[in-house]
């Protein structure tokens, strides 16, 4: 177990060694993911919710840039299977829509986030001593902000396209994401390849690309997860106070915030279950995957 | 302890610093600065001019910082001219009702989450610990207002059990007096924490049971239950009180959507108007406001840890 550890290690710092390294540990990760059957199901639908907003729309052909107030509210039918909200968007076709955003919104604010924050961690806690105490101090005060409040407040400010709203979330996320990085970076920086690094002369920025971060990878990649499902959930709160994306597009929260209007009104159930049941089973899976992909990443926790 | 102390206090200071400094440069991001927001789309530029020079905007950004946490220090959080009231006094009416809502929400959730929890962790990979993991999981991925909105149109639209808007009212002693009209903003806002607190319990019971004084006490015979209760639940708890003052923006958050939702009036629902009104100075006060109460929060879980548990040494 231990001589497989430290051969791996090795082979990150020849080079990125694609062969050498990975093949061994992504088998063995795979293998305690693939006996996750909970999760194995929740790649599956996440694969099916992609196909479904990206794909669905090619199948099932909806007007979702002209409003039709001759459909308002109209209930689910032949033509218009989930119904039409009260613009008269057909709501399946919008369902597939507002997914679009809501996914691509999650994936890059994910992204972007975890870049940032990695990077950032990572030669937080290389650096040490008062680089990393200001640094530290400054992902402190991100923490401390009262994030929905601000997010408000800058959904206010900024008029809010798919990009900047990828970017605030980001903004607000990556406060974490550095934390949790910083403090796998602070056992790693110890370790003797990290050492020999510095001893055979390779620039501190060497050690934090090519071997700090390739050894904390499993952490990253769990959270990045995470991230996913978050900034999705964040976007739907976005999206329900009305600070989402503008009309013609839509996000699923948005949806949402559209059908509270008509909740007393009768029972206008597609206006509000699809768009809350897809938020909900999205990132209830992607979760799921997280959760499995931190059990396959965590060596203690595996056999032999 | 002392010097741990002092420590902490100064980073909070520091963080508070940088925090203030980020809020009020966010308020001169307003589409043509605070003034623009305050007088509308058309307000000629002789008119902004003046403002921006009656309220001292046109001074360098470090002049307005200075006066600005001068004020605070004096207890002025500015003035709401949408409102026409000082932000404190706005506080003043809101903030006791939403602590009520917190309050009343977090205790229900850990009547739930602790006990829930702490079963999980002894019975786990049980069908209990399973079915419990789920509800967890749909906790995280429920949308606040999602779960509002279902349940004001199972128990309030369908069946006309609880009135789907929260108790409207000036003082909270009438507010409390309507305990039905509280149930539903109650129950959402518990849901949302318990996922919290039941899988913390749960890891952190996981984490005592496997300790050297489990394994003495039974050894000397204790029986299960005194193992469970008397020793894994009480040190468990050691680390939920500090998730409790670490949850600060959490609380807040899950606050603003309730009383969104369910138009509790409170501090989440005046921010609300104030951000859609575009009302700076209401903003800038509640969210200096939240960001000290988590600050504080943040150092009492910090102490409060190292005083409860004696094996914690700085």
């Amino acid at each position: 177990m231990t001589d497989v550890t430290i051969l791996s290690g090795d082979a990150t710092g020849i080079g990125l060694g694609e062969a050498a390294k990975p093949r061994g540990m992504a088998r063995r990760a795979w293998e305690v993911f693939a006996e996750n059957k909970l999760a194995l199901g929740s790649i599956g639908f996440v694969i099916f919710m992609l196909l479904f907003c990206f794909v669905g729309p090619y199948i099932y052909n909806t007007n979702q840039t002209s409003t039709d107030l001759s459909l308002y509210l109209c209930h689910p039918s032949g033509a218009h299977l989930l119904g039409c909200d009260d613009l008269g968007y057909d709501e399946l076709g919008r369902l597939m829509v507002g997914g679009q955003t809501s996914i691509e919104v999650g994936i890059a604010a994910a992204v972007v986030s975890v870049l940032f924050g990695t990077l950032y961690g990572a030669i937080s806690g290389f650096a040490g001593g008062i680089v990393d105490a200001v640094m530290m101090r400054v992902v402190d005060a991100g923490l401390s902000l009262p994030s929905l409040m601000v997010l408000i407040i800058a959904s206010v400010i900024f008029h809010p396209t798919k990009t900047v709203i990828i970017f605030v979330i980001a903004f607000f996320y990556w406060f974490g994401v550095a934390r949790l990085v910083r403090g796998e970076t602070l056992s790693l920086r110890t370790r003797e390849y990290v050492q020999a690094v510095r001893v055979i002369g390779g620039r501190p920025l060497r050690s934090v690309v090519r071997h700090i971060v390739p050894n904390a990878i499993g952490t990253i990649i769990v959270q990045g997860t995470f991230a996913v499902a978050d900034s999705i959930l964040i976007l739907a709160v976005l999206g329900f106070l009305t600070l989402g994306v503008a009309p013609p597009a839509t996000d699923w929260g948005s949806m949402l915030s559209g059908g509270l209007t008509y909740i007393q009104g009768g029972n206008y159930w597609w206006l509000i279950y699809p768009p809350g049941v897809a938020i909900i089973l999205t990132c209830i899976s992607i979760n799921f995957i997280g959760d499995a992909l931190r059990d396959a990443f965590e060596t203690r926790l595996q056999r032999r | 302890m002392i010097g741990f102390l002092i420590r902490r206090i100064g980073q909070a200071i520091i963080v508070l610093f940088l925090v203030t400094v980020f809020t009020l440069a966010l308020v001169h991001l307003f589409p043509g600065g605070p003034v623009r927001a305050l007088l509308g789309e058309r307000a000629t530029p002789f008119e902004i001019n003046y403002f921006n020079h009656l309220y001292g905007f046109d001074q360098p950004f470090y002049v307005q910082y200075i006066k600005w946490v001068d004020q605070l220090l004096h207890g002025n959080l500015g003035f709401s001219y949408h409102l026409n009231q000082s932000v404190a006094s706005l506080i003043g009416q809101a903030l006791p009702k939403t602590i009520v809502l917190v309050l009343l929400g977090t205790i229900v959730s850990l009547i739930f989450g602790i006990p829930l929890g702490v079963y999980q962790a002894v019975h786990r990979n049980t069908v209990g610990d399973y079915v419990l993991t789920g509800v967890s999981f749909l906790g995280y991925a429920t949308p606040t207002f999602f779960l509002g909105i279902v349940l004001v149109s199972w128990f309030s639209v369908d069946v006309h059990l609880f009135p789907p808007f929260a108790p409207q009212s000036s003082s909270v002693i009438s507010i409390l007096g309507q305990p039905r009209a509280l149930v539903l903003p109650v129950v959402t806002y518990a849901f949302l924490l318990y996922a919290l607190w039941s899988r913390y319990m749960r890891s952190s019971v996981l984490d005592n049971l496997v300790q050297d004084y489990v394994r003495t006490a039974r050894a000397k015979g204790a029986s299960e239950r005194r193992v469970i209760w008397g020793h894994v639940f009480r040190n468990s708890l050691v680390s939920i009180v500090t998730l409790l003052g670490l949850s600060l923006p959490t609380l807040v958050a899950g606050a603003i959507l309730i009383e969104v939702v369910f138009n509790y009036p409170g501090m989440g629902l005046a921010f609300y108007q104030a951000a859609l009104n575009v009302d700076y100075q209401v903003l800038l006060g509640f969210t200096v406001l939240a960001t000290v109460a988590t600050i504080l929060g943040n150092l009492l879980a910090d102490v409060g840890y190292a005083l409860l548990d004696p094996r914690v040494r700085y």
